[in-house]
C-alpha cells in the first residue's frame, strides 16, 4: 500500500522560539502526481518544505521515502534521495555562468580540475529533452527571470533529482510564462518525476495539480483531490471562511491633477539600457492608478525617481503644480509625497530603533518633535506613536517602545502605512503595499488605500499581484521593458489580456 | 636602476602574495583587515626560524624551512580570524583591526623575552639572520636575483587556476556571492570560509617574511610591518579581486614603495628639493588616489563582511 | 504586564554590556597572566599584579596621588580618541583614522605653540580643525567615490606620521629628535592647571581631564538627545531608510567623520599641550593612542559614558606595564593585553546573544511553571529560580 508514495511527512512539528510552524503535518507525495501545496503567507509551507529539504530539523515527525525511513539532516541528504527544489528566491549566483550555477556542488572533476565540457553536453541534452532554453554561458545577471528558474529546474534534473518541489514558482512570472510553467511540469510529470507545487494562487492548482493539500496557520487541514474540488472550497480551506477577494469600493471621483509625469527617463543600474523610457502619465486627486508588470521591468526605478531616492535622467515630474524633477527627497515629502516602499525592511524601517522611533521617521524634523535648540522632544514624540498606534490598530510587545526588529512582518507594515497616510498627503505611492502579508492584513490595508482615494488623495499603487492590480486600482498603467504600453479600465479588462500587456505581447498603438 | 627594478620586483611580489590571500578571503566571504598583522606573525615565524639554523646550513633546508615556519604561523595566527567571524558572527573589521595591534604587540613581547633570555642586558625586538638570508639569494651580475620571486609568480599562477579551473574555487567564490545558494547545493559554507581565511594566512605569513628579507638583514618587530597589509588591501581592490589585475597593480604599488628605498641612487630625483617625507609618503597617497579612481565602479564579492548564520535564509 | 515582575537581569542591556565587558577583561588579563608565565614564571604573578597596581606600586600616599595624575594625563587623549571611534562607529564607520587624526592634532597644535607662541586655545582649536580636517577627508572619500573608509584611513594615518614629522622638524631640539619643550618654549601655549596640579602634586594635571569628561557627556547627550543623533544614528543602523527619509546622507556621512576627527585631534591637544610628552620628529610608526581608542570605545560598550571608565582602565594597565621588570618582561605586555581585549570585544554580541538565549530560558522555565504558580509557590521551581538569579 505505502510503496506507491514516493515522499511521506508524517506528524512533522518544526518550532521556532516563541511560535510553533508547524503543527502535527502529514504530507503524502504520490509517485509520478503533481501535488499542491496550498495556504497563506505564513502557514508553514515553507517551514516543511525547508524540513524536507534539510535545512530545518524538525522537533518531532518522520520522514518517509519510499516506504524507508530517512533522516535528512541537510541538502546533501536532500539531494542523495533524490529531492531537489526550486527556491522562491532563486539561489543562483550573479556573476556565475547558467553552467556553473547548474554544475555547483556536483562539479564533475578529474584531478581537482573542472570538467565543463562534459557537464555542457548534458545540460543541453536536458534542455533540449524537457524544453528548457537555456545559454549555458550566459552571466546570471544577465538572464531574464524566466531563464534563471529554467536554470534551476535544470539544476535539478542535473542531479537526477526524482522529487521536485517549487516554492512559489509563479511569483515572477508572466501569465504566459506561467502557462509555459505548467507545460514543463507536466512535461516533468510524464517522465515519472514527481512535483510538490508550493502556491497561494488557486488557480494555478485547478490548472495542473493533481491533489492539494492545505496548511493554515501551522496546522494541516486537509488534501483533497482537485477533480472533486472548487476554488470556492480551497479557499475556504486556505483562510477558514469565505472571503471576498473583491474591495469593496464607488466607483472614483477624479479631481484636479496631482502627479504629472512627463517623458520621466531612469537609467538603469544593472544594464547600458535605461530602465525608464521617456513614461509621461498622470495621476489625478481621488483616484488609484495602478502600475502593473511583471517584476524587473522598470517599475522600482519608476518608483526612485518620482520619490527622488534616484536621480532623473530626462523629463519632468510635477506635484500639484510644483516642478519636483530635481528636488531632494525631503522637500519631496514636504510638499505633500507620501512613500510606502517597496522593501520595508530595507527603506521603510530602522529596524534597530523602537517603533515609536520609526513613527516620526518622516516628521522627527517638525517643530512639533524638536526644539529650535534641535533637541527632542521626547514626550510629544511618545504621545504621538501612541496616537497613531491606537487609531491603526499596530501591535506589539511593548507598544511605543518596542523595537521595530521584535515585530511581526504585518504590524511592520500597518505602522509604515500609518506614518505615511498620518502625515495627510496629497500624494501617496504605495509600492506592493501588501506584500508578504496574510489576508487580514491585506484587506486592512486596502481598506486604506481606499479611504485615502475616497478622502481625495492621489493614489499610485504599485503591484506585482494581479488580484490587487484588478481589485484596487482605478486605472490600470501597464509598464513592460521600462515602457508604459497600455492604459486598462479594470471593470472592462480581462486578467487574460493584462497578461498579454504584461508580457510585451501586445500594445497600444500610441 | 637595477637596483630599482630589483626593489621593485621585491616589494611587488610581497603585495601580489598578501594581495591574494586578501582575495582567498574576500572571496569566501571574510573581509581580511587583519592581514598586516598577519605579516607580522608570519615574518616572526620565519625570521625565528632563520636565526635558529646553522648559517651555514644547505640552502634548500634554510628556504624550505624557513618558509615552512612562516606559513605555519600565519595560518595559525589567521584561525584567530577565522574563528571569531565564522563561529561567532564577530565584527571583522573590529577583529581583523585587532589582529593588527596583536601581531605587533605580540611579535614584541616574544622577541623580547627571548633576546633577554639569551642575553639579559638585551632589550631590544630585533631578529638578525645575516648569514641565513643569504641562501634566499642568488647573484646574477649586479642583479640580486632572489628565491621569492618565482615563488610569488608560482602563487600567482597557482591562484588563478585554484580560483578559476577547480571546485574548490567555484565553491570558494559561491560563498562570497550568495552563501545561501551554496550551502542550498550542499556546500559547508563554514568549511569554505576557513578554507579562504587560512589561505589568507598561508599567503600573508609568506609576504610577511619577503617582507622583512627584502634589502634588510634583521627586522625589529616594533615596526610591524609598516602598513604593507593595508597596501596590499589597496592593491587587492585596485586589482578587483583578480589575480592577474592584482599582479599588475602589485607592480605599480611595488615601484612606488621601490622608489622611496632607493630613490637617493639617482641622481635626478635627489637633486630635487624634494625631502625624503615625500617619498615615505608617496606608496601612501599613490593607493589613496588609486582608491579614489577606482573604488566608485569597484564590484567586491556581494556577501563579503556579512556573516553567515545557518538559520537565517 | 505579567512578565515585568519576571523580567531577567540577563535581559539589562546595560548589565549585559557591562558583564561582556568584565568578561574581555578577565580573559584579557587571563591571557596576558599565561604569556608572563610562559616567558618567565618566577615573576609572573608579579609582573601580571605590577600591571594592574599601576600607581600602588608607590608605597606613600603623595607619591600614588601623583601617579595616579600622571594616569589621568594620558587618560584624557585616549578618552578622546575613544569617543573619536565610538562616535562614527554609532553612524555605521569604522574610523581606524583616530590614530591619525591624532597624529596631525598633535602636528598642529605643537606646531602653532613652538613655532608661533599662540595662546593654549587657539592651539587646541588648532589640534581640533586639523583632526577635523583629515577625518572630512575620509568622510569626503567614501561619500562621493565610495572608496572604504578603512582603507583610506589607514593611508592617511602614514600621511600624516610623515608629514608632522616633518613640520614639526622646524622645532625640534637641536641635539635630539625631540620638538622642544612646550612648558620653556612657549608658556603661554599650555593648558591652564585650574589648581588641579596642587591637588596632584603633579604639573602635567590640567583642565584636559575634566574637559575630556565634558566631551563624553556631551557626545552622549548629541547622539540620545538631538535631532542630529536621530538622523546619525538612523544612518548608521540602515543608511538606505535614512535616505528614504530625506536625511543627507552624504552631509551627514562628512559631517561624522569631522567630528570624529576633530575629536580625535583634540585628544592630542589635551596630551601635547601639557608638556607632558614631546613630539619625536624620527618616529616611524603611528602612536597607539588611536588604536587604544578602538579599544576602549568597544570595551565601554559603545557608551560614551562607559568609556570614560574603559579609557581609564586601558591606560591604567598600559601605564602599569611601565612598572615591569624590564629584565623580565617588556612592557608591550600591556599592548599585548590591550589587543587581546579588542579581540575578544568581537565576542560581545556573541556574549549578549549568549546571555539573551539564558533568559529566554529562564522566562520559558516560569512560563511552564507558571500555571502551577497559581496555587502557592511549588517548592521545586521556586528555589531553582531563585538559584539561578
Amino acid at each position: 500500500m505505502e510503496e506507491q508514495y514516493a515522499i511521506e511527512m508524517l506528524h512533522i512539528t518544526k518550532r521556532f522560539p516563541g511560535i510553533i510552524a508547524n503543527d502535527d503535518i502529514t504530507l503524502r507525495l504520490k509517485k509520478g502526481e503533481i501535488h499542491a501545496l496550498l495556504g497563506e503567507n505564513g502557514a508553514g509551507k515553507s517551514t516543511l518544505m525547508s524540513v524536507l529539504f534539510g535545512l530545518y530539523q524538525p522537533e518531532e515527525g518522520v520522514i518517509r521515502k519510499d516506504g524507508q525511513e530517512v533522516a535528512i539532516r541537510d541538502p546533501n541528504d536532500a539531494n542523495r534521495l533524490g529531492i531537489g527544489m526550486v527556491h522562491q528566491h532563486f539561489k543562483l549566483v550573479d556573476i556565475f555562468t547558467v553552467l556553473d550555477n547548474i554544475i555547483l556542488g556536483v562539479e564533475p572533476c578529474r584531478g581537482g580540475l573542472l570538467q565543463k565540457a562534459e557537464a555542457r553536453e548534458k545540460v543541453l541534452a536536458l534542455s533540449e529533452k524537457y524544453g528548457l532554453k537555456v545559454d549555458p554561458d550566459a552571466l546570471v545577471e544577465d538572464i531574464t527571470v524566466g531563464m534563471q528558474q529554467r536554470t534551476e529546474i535544470l539544476k535539478m534534473l542535473y542531479r537526477e533529482n526524482e522529487i521536485l518541489i517549487f516554492d512559489e514558482p509563479t511569483a515572477v512570472l508572466t501569465p504566459q510564462e506561467i502557462e509555459e510553467l505548467m507545460d514543463i511540469m507536466r512535461g516533468l510529470k510524464a517522465e515519472g518525476k514527481s512535483i510538490l507545487f508550493i502556491t497561494h494562487k488557486l488557480s494555478e492548482i485547478m490548472a495542473v495539480a493533481d491533489r492539494c493539500s492545505v496548511l493554515r496557520k501551522g496546522k494541516y487541514i486537509g488534501t483533497v483531490d482537485i477533480k472533486d474540488t472548487t476554488k470556492e472550497e480551497l479557499s475556504r480551506m486556505m483562510v477558514g471562511r469565505s472571503v471576498s477577494f473583491a474591495v469593496e469600493k464607488a466607483p472614483a471621483q477624479p479631481g484636479q491633477v496631482v502627479l504629472d509625469v512627463k517623458g520621466l527617463t531612469m537609467a538603469s543600474k544593472l544594464h547600458k539600457n535605461d530602465a525608464v523610457k521617456n513614461v509621461t502619465f498622470q495621476v489625478r486627486a481621488g483616484e488609484i492608478v495602478c502600475i502593473a508588470g511583471i517584476d524587473g521591468n522598470g517599475q522600482t526605478e519608476l518608483v526612485y525617481g518620482l520619490t527622488g531616492l534616484e536621480n532623473v535622467q530626462g523629463g519632468s515630474i510635477t506635484l500639484a503644480g510644483q516642478d519636483i524633477t530635481h528636488i531632494p527627497i525631503r522637500k519631496r515629502s514636504i510638499l505633500g509625497m507620501s512613500h510606502i516602499p517597496e522593501d520595508r525592511h530595507k527603506h521603510g524601517l530602522v529596524l534597530d530603533y523602537s517603533l515609536e522611533d520609526n513613527i516620526v521617521l518622516q516628521r522627527y524634523f517638525q517643530p512639533q518633535f524638536v526644539t529650535t535648540a534641535g533637541f527632542l522632544k521626547r514626550p510629544a514624540i511618545r504621545a504621538y506613536a501612541e496616537k497613531l498606534i491606537e487609531q491603526y490598530d499596530v501591535r506589539s510587545g511593548e507598544g511605543p517602545a518596542t523595537p521595530a526588529r521584535a515585530m511581526s512582518g504585518g504590524n511592520q507594515q500597518k505602522a509604515i502605512v500609518a506614518r505615511e497616510i498620518d502625515r495627510d498627503p496629497q500624494l501617496l505611492v504605495a509600492v506592493q503595499p501588501t506584500r508578504g502579508l496574510d489576508v487580514g492584513a491585506i484587506e486592512y490595508i486596502h481598506k486604506q488605500i481606499v479611504a485615502q482615494r475616497d478622502a481625495g488623495k492621489a493614489v499610485l499603487l504599485v503591484s506585482l499581484e494581479l488580484d490587487e492590480v484588478m481589485d484596487v486600482s482605478d486605472r490600470i498603467l501597464v509598464m513592460y521593458e521600462g515602457e508604459i504600453v497600455g492604459e486598462l479600465d479594470p471593470k472592462t479588462a480581462t486578467p487574460e489580456e493584462l497578461g498579454l500587456y504584461m508580457a510585451g505581447a501586445k500594445r497600444e498603438g500610441k | 636602476m637595477l637596483l630599482l627594478i630589483q626593489y621593485t620586483l621585491m616589494f611587488a611580489c610581497v603585495l601580489v602574495l598578501v594581495a591574494l590571500g586578501g582575495c582567498f578571503s574576500e572571496h569566501s566571504g571574510v573581509i581580511n583587515i587583519g592581514l598586516e598583522g598577519i605579516m607580522v606573525m608570519g615574518a616572526l615565524g620565519g625570521a625565528l626560524m632563520m636565526r635558529s639554523l646553522p648559517g651555514d646550513a644547505p640552502a634548500l633546508a634554510i628556504i624550505l624551512l624557513t618558509i615552512l615556519a612562516a606559513v605555519v604561523v600565519g595560518a595559525a595566527y589567521s584561525l584567530l580570524l577565522a574563528v571569531a567571524a565564522i563561529h561567532f558572527k564577530a565584527d571583522q573589521t573590529l577583529v581583523g583591526t585587532a589582529l593588527n595591534l596583536l601581531g605587533t604587540a605580540a611579535a614584541t613581547v616574544i622577541v623580547k623575552a627571548l633576546n633577554s633570555s639569551v642575553d639579559s642586558s638585551n632589550v631590544s625586538s630585533t631578529v638578525q639572520y645575516i648569514e641565513q638570508k643569504k641562501a634566499f639569494l642568488l647573484n646574477i651580475g649586479s642583479f640580486e636575483f632572489c628565491w621569492f620571486m618565482p615563488l610569488a609568480v608560482a602563487a600567482l599562477v597557482c591562484s588563478y587556476i585554484v580560483l578559476y579551473k577547480t571546485r574548490f574555487g567555484l565553491r570558494l567564490m559561491a560563498c562570497g556571492e550568495h552563501p545561501q545558494a551554496a550551502d542550498s547545493v550542499g556546500i559547508s559554507v563554514y568549511k569554505m570560509r576557513y578554507a579562504g581565511v587560512l589561505i589568507s594566512g598561508v599567503l600573508g605569513g609568506l609576504g610577511g617574511i619577503v617582507y622583512i628579507t627584502t634589502g634588510v638583514s634583521e627586522w625589529k618587530f616594533e615596526y610591524g610591518v609598516a602598513g604593507f597589509g593595508f597596501l596590499a588591501l589597496a592593491v587587492m581592490i585596485f586589482g578587483q579581486w583578480r589575480p592577474t589585475r592584482i599582479a599588475l597593480a602589485a607592480l605599480l604599488f611595488g615601484l612606488f614603495r621601490a622608489l622611496s628605498n632607493v630613490y637617493t641612487g639617482f641622481d635626478l630625483l635627489r637633486g630635487l628639493p624634494i625631502p625624503s617625507a615625500v617619498y615615505n609618503m608617496l606608496p601612501y597617497i599613490v593607493s589613496l588616489v588609486v582608491l579614489a579612481f577606482t573604488s566608485g565602479k569597484s564590484r567586491a564579492p556581494k556577501a563579503e563582511g556579512v556573516p553567515y548564520d545557518k538559520g537565517l535564509r | 504586564m505579567e512578565g515585568k515582575q519576571y523580567k531577567s537581569i540577563w535581559k539589562n542591556k546595560m548589565f549585559q554590556s557591562l558583564a561582556a565587558s568584565l568578561l574581555s577583561i578577565a580573559i584579557g588579563l587571563l591571557v596576558g597572566f599565561l604569556a608572563l608565565l610562559i616567558i618567565n614564571p618566577s615573576g609572573a604573578w608579579q609582573g601580571i599584579t605590577t600591571i594592574i597596581k599601576n600607581f600602588f606600586y608607590y608605597p606613600s600616599a603623595a607619591a600614588r596621588l601623583k601617579y595616579f595624575g600622571s594616569t589621568l594625563v594620558k587618560t584624557a587623549p585616549l578618552l578622546m580618541c575613544s569617543l573619536s571611534v565610538l562616535f562614527a562607529y554609532k553612524v555605521g564607520l569604522f574610523n581606524i583614522g583616530a590614530a591619525g587624526q591624532y597624529v596631525i592634532g598633535a602636528g598642529a597644535c605643537l606646531y602653532c605653540a613652538l613655532a608661533l607662541n599662540l595662546h593654549w586655545s587657539v592651539c587646541l582649536i588648532a589640534a581640533i580643525a586639523a583632526g577635523a580636517l583629515l577625518g572630512a577627508v575620509s568622510g569626503a572619500l567614501k561619500a562621493y567615490l565610495n572608496v572604504n573608509e578603512v582603507i583610506s584611513c589607514i593611508m592617511l594615518n602614514w600621511i600624516s606620521l610623515y608629514l608632522v614629522n616633518m613640520l614639526l622638524n622646524n622645532v625640534k631640539e637641536v641635539a635630539s629628535p625631540y620638538t622642544l619643550p612646550i612648558g620653556s618654549a612657549s608658556p603661554g601655549s599650555v593648558l591652564p592647571t585650574l589648581g588641579l596640579n596642587k591637588f596632584f602634586s603633579n604639573n602635567y594635571v590640567t583642565i584636559a581631564i575634566p574637559l575630556a569628561m565634558v566631551v563624553a557627556v556631551l557626545i552622549w547627550i548629541l547622539l540620545e538627545k538631538t535631532k542630529l543623533g536621530y538622523e546619525l544614528k538612523a544612518t548608521g543602523f540602515n543608511k538606505f531608510a535614512a535616505k528614504y527619509a530625506g536625511m543627507k546622507q552624504k552631509r551627514n556621512l562628512i559631517l561624522t567623520m569631522v567630528i570624529a576627527g576633530g575629536l580625535a585631534g583634540m585628544g592630542a591637544g589635551l596630551l601635547y599641550l601639557t608638556g607632558f610628552e614631546q613630539w619625536q620628529c624620527t618616529q616611524s610608526s603611528v602612536p597607539a593612542m588611536g588604536f587604544n581608542g578602538i579599544a576602549a570605545a568597544f570595551l565601554g560598550g559603545l557608551h560614551p559614558i562607559g568609556t570614560v571608565f574603559s579609557s581609564y582602565f586601558i591606560q591604567h594597565i598600559t601605564n602599569g606595564g611601565a612598572y615591569l621588570d624590564k629584565s623580565m618582561y617588556s612592557a608591550q605586555i600591556s599592548d599585548f593585553i590591550s589587543a587581546l581585549i579588542i579581540y575578544l570585544c568581537g565576542f560581545v554580541l556573541f556574549f549578549k546573544q549568549f546571555m539573551n538565549a539564558r533568559a529566554a530560558k529562564l522566562e520559558e522555565k516560569q512560563r511552564t511553571s507558571a500555571p502551577a504558580a497559581d496555587s502557592p509557590a511549588p517548592p521545586d521551581g521556586g528555589t531553582e529560580e531563585g538559584g539561578e538569579k
